[in-house]
């Protein structure tokens, strides 16, 4: 009984932080995103900054039509939201928060939580290729490209980490961190913070999406409360990236005077501000710039990284 | 000097980060009113009193959105000569869905009956409302900011200047010393004052109260609602109006001329009380602050310091004053002159309500003033006008 409950509470407090914290980020995003531009972003809703904004547009939203194509292909159009939303809810239950503080302890939770990243993008190749709209193939097609070029660097810098730690658990590799693994890992982190963005279709990433080009790409053709999951798919991403990379790169719950917990929010809330930073200082990758950034930039480097991390393992012995 | 790597991006990323810890320029304005400069081209006011029909503003609008009827009205003559034409505005209406706010009216205006408010919340949902009738306009009034100072140092303002010189006459090459002396004096004067007011004086002298007092507030309301500076305004008269109150106190029948003029033009009237009442409470707060003394003539004013200056030796007939003084007749500086001679009591008993305090100061300047500068003044821009000839010679 005594375990059912915990399993319940756990649940439901990652239901509920999956549900505040991509918020969290997206009004972070308009207000940071607005004051870097010299604007004041949202100032009406809710009165004080306008702090109900993403509300006010969840119920604006829930509101709209339902448009679904005459040329979609229906089931696949519908499923597409929660291909792109639920993965990140998953990977969510394998992340520590504190010394003891996680959904579940897996054993291969890296690997889970790669393989679980990678369904994520699905999401935008069905809605995509389900459309039935020129604009959301190409964006489709894109989101896949992009996805089979990143994966790989991802991959590749998670790795490093797993073999500086000895093993795959998320938990076990927060817990084996240490602070000098900061400058050791220091180029893996970077590639895996890359090439998440690369994944989520951030900007400068934003291929897929890119409106000057396809319009809005796999989610041209989504109205109303499907097109809003999209969007908390994104923010979602933005927090499990964050949270990972704080996980493997950043040392999690690691720092002083604050409790464990805390030190992981605020890692995780800077991360978020970071990919906020980036998407308005740079301008959108061109197709073939981003490839040639994912073979030639981020892959050789992921490489290096490796590499180092088992020399260094091997001296260490 | 071999290109850092990624320092490009650093760049980039410097950028946005030192505008998001920049201060916003965004400007509430719902909420917050933005802070208009005085003279902003917000909409045109009109001092009604000071208007005395002479269409210049109608004529030179390009758009011609200016609208004015108007008729006559005779005087009886205060001394008895020929009866005087007067026009009497009927109608005065700025169609503001024409107007292009070029200014050329308020540039144009010879009499100060026209000003720059700084308002521009009239937008209405037909156009035919954007044409303001006479009372609207005065509306807009109320809400004249002050001008602006000068600057520290600076030449005070034209039309002090002239205010302080004697108005003209015959002798004028005689006058013209003193008279030069005279003015040279106040300007130094306001020149020390002026770190604390500036040349208060202000073109038309409206709100030198303000001017005078605190500053910087008292402009800030005065943007929005500044009663002190409305009264100063309807407190200027123009050049060419009549002798309202009766100067006549020099003459020598008083009492037989006021009530001719009353029947004769309403406004004659009207603007004998309206001095009284805003008179008041400018008399008020000069007689507290020392040196804001007149509002009324500021229409014409001279630097307060100068009027200060000429009030000072008024008590000994000051040179200049009498010099120039001219035995000039039909003029209502000559009468002027009549009147400051005969010193405070009549001036205040005529003229000015019940707000005479007995202290010498304002109410020693304040008739004089009145009546010497109105000739003397012209608007910066306009022609030497017929009766230009004598104020030159008076001026040199």
């Amino acid at each position: 009984m005594a375990e059912v409950l915990d399993v319940a509470l756990r649940l439901i407090v990652i239901v509920v932080v999956f549900l505040a914290l991509p918020l969290v980020v997206g009004q972070m995003e308009h207000k940071a995103m607005a004051h870097m531009q010299s604007r004041l972003g949202p100032m009406y809703a809710g009165g004080f900054h306008g702090w109900a904004q993403l509300i006010a547009d969840g119920v604006k939203f829930v509101q709209k039509e339902d448009v679904i194509p005459a040329a979609a292909d229906r089931r696949v159009f519908a499923l597409a939201p929660a291909v792109a939303l639920v993965p990140y809810l998953v990977v969510l239950v394998v992340i520590p928060v504190g010394p003891g503080l996680f959904g579940v302890d897996l054993d291969a939770g890296l690997f889970f939580v790669l393989a679980v990243m990678g369904v994520g993008v699905l999401g935008a190749i069905m809605a995509g290729w389900a459309s039935g709209n020129k604009y959301s193939v190409l964006g489709g097609m894109r989101a896949a490209a992009q996805l089979v070029s990143y994966e790989l660097p991802l991959v590749l810098a998670a790795s490093s980490v797993a073999m500086a730690a000895g093993t795959l658990s998320l938990n076990g590799i927060v817990e084996q961190w240490r602070w000098w693994w900061l400058p050791w890992q220091a180029v893996g982190a970077v590639v895996f913070f890359v090439a998440g963005l690369a994944e989520l279709r951030r900007p400068p990433f934003d291929m897929p999406i890119a409106e000057s080009e396809i319009i809005m790409g796999p989610m041209t053709e989504y109205t109303g409360l499907r097109f809003a999951l999209f969007m908390l798919a994104e923010y979602a991403g933005i927090v499990v990236l964050s949270a990972l990379t704080t996980v493997l790169f950043l040392g999690g719950w690691h720092g002083p005077l604050l409790p464990g917990p805390v030190w992981t929010l605020l890692k995780v809330l800077a991360l978020a501000f970071v990919v906020i930073w980036v998407r308005v200082s740079y301008p959108r990758l061109r197709e073939d710039q981003l490839q040639k950034l994912a073979w030639v930039g981020l892959v050789p480097l992921a490489l290096l990284q490796l590499a180092l991390t088992g020399v260094v393992k091997l001296i260490a012995a | 000097m071999a290109r850092i790597p990624g320092e490009g991006l650093a760049k980039g990323l410097a950028v946005t980060f030192k505008h998001m810890v920049r201060k916003s320029v965004t400007q509430q304005y719902p909420e917050v009113q933005p802070d208009l400069p005085p003279r902003s081209r917000g909409v045109i006011a009109l001092v009604e009193e000071n208007c005395t029909v002479c269409m210049l503003c109608a004529r030179e609008c390009p758009d011609w959105c200016i609208y004015i009827d108007s008729h006559k009205e005779t005087l009886p003559a205060p001394e008895g000569g020929r009866p005087r034409a007067r026009n009497v505005l009927d109608r005065f209406a700025i169609d503001f869905s024409l107007c292009m706010y070029c200014g050329i009216c308020v540039e144009v205006c010879p009499f100060d009956a026209l000003f720059w408010a700084p308002e521009f919340e009239y937008a209405e949902y037909d156009i035919r409302d954007l044409l303001h009738e006479k009372d609207r306009l005065g509306e807009w009034v109320g809400s004249v900011p002050p001008p602006p100072p000068h600057e520290v140092g600076a030449e005070p303002p034209k039309e002090a200047v002239a205010a302080s010189r004697p108005a003209r006459g015959p002798a004028g090459r005689t006058g013209d010393e003193p008279a030069r002396a005279g003015a040279g004096r106040p300007a130094a004067e306001p020149a020390e004052q002026a770190g604390q007011a500036g040349p208060s004086v202000g073109p038309s002298g409206r709100s030198q109260a303000e001017d005078q007092g605190e500053r910087g507030p008292a402009e800030k309301t005065a943007r929005r609602e500044a009663p002190g500076s409305r009264a100063a305004i309807r407190a200027i008269r123009p050049p060419g109006a009549l002798p309202k109150r009766p100067p006549a106190s020099a003459t020598p029948a008083p009492p037989s001329e006021t009530p001719p003029e009353t029947p004769g033009a309403s406004e004659t009237s009207g603007g004998a009380a309206r001095p009284g009442f805003s008179g008041t409470e400018r008399r008020d707060t000069s007689s507290t602050g020392d040196e804001s003394p007149d509002i009324r003539p500021a229409a014409a004013s001279p630097g307060d310091e100068a009027a200060g200056d000429a009030a000072a030796g008024a008590d000994s007939p000051a040179p200049p004053r009498p010099a120039a003084g001219s035995p000039g007749d039909k003029a209502v500086g000559d009468a002027a002159a009549g009147a400051e001679s005969p010193a405070p009591p009549p001036p205040s008993a005529a003229g000015s309500p019940g707000d005479e305090v007995p202290g010498e100061g304002p109410a020693r300047r304040e008739p004089p003033r009145a009546l010497r500068n109105v000739r003397s003044i012209r608007p910066p821009g306009s022609l030497p006008k017929k009766d230009a000839p004598p104020d030159r010679g008076g001026e040199g």
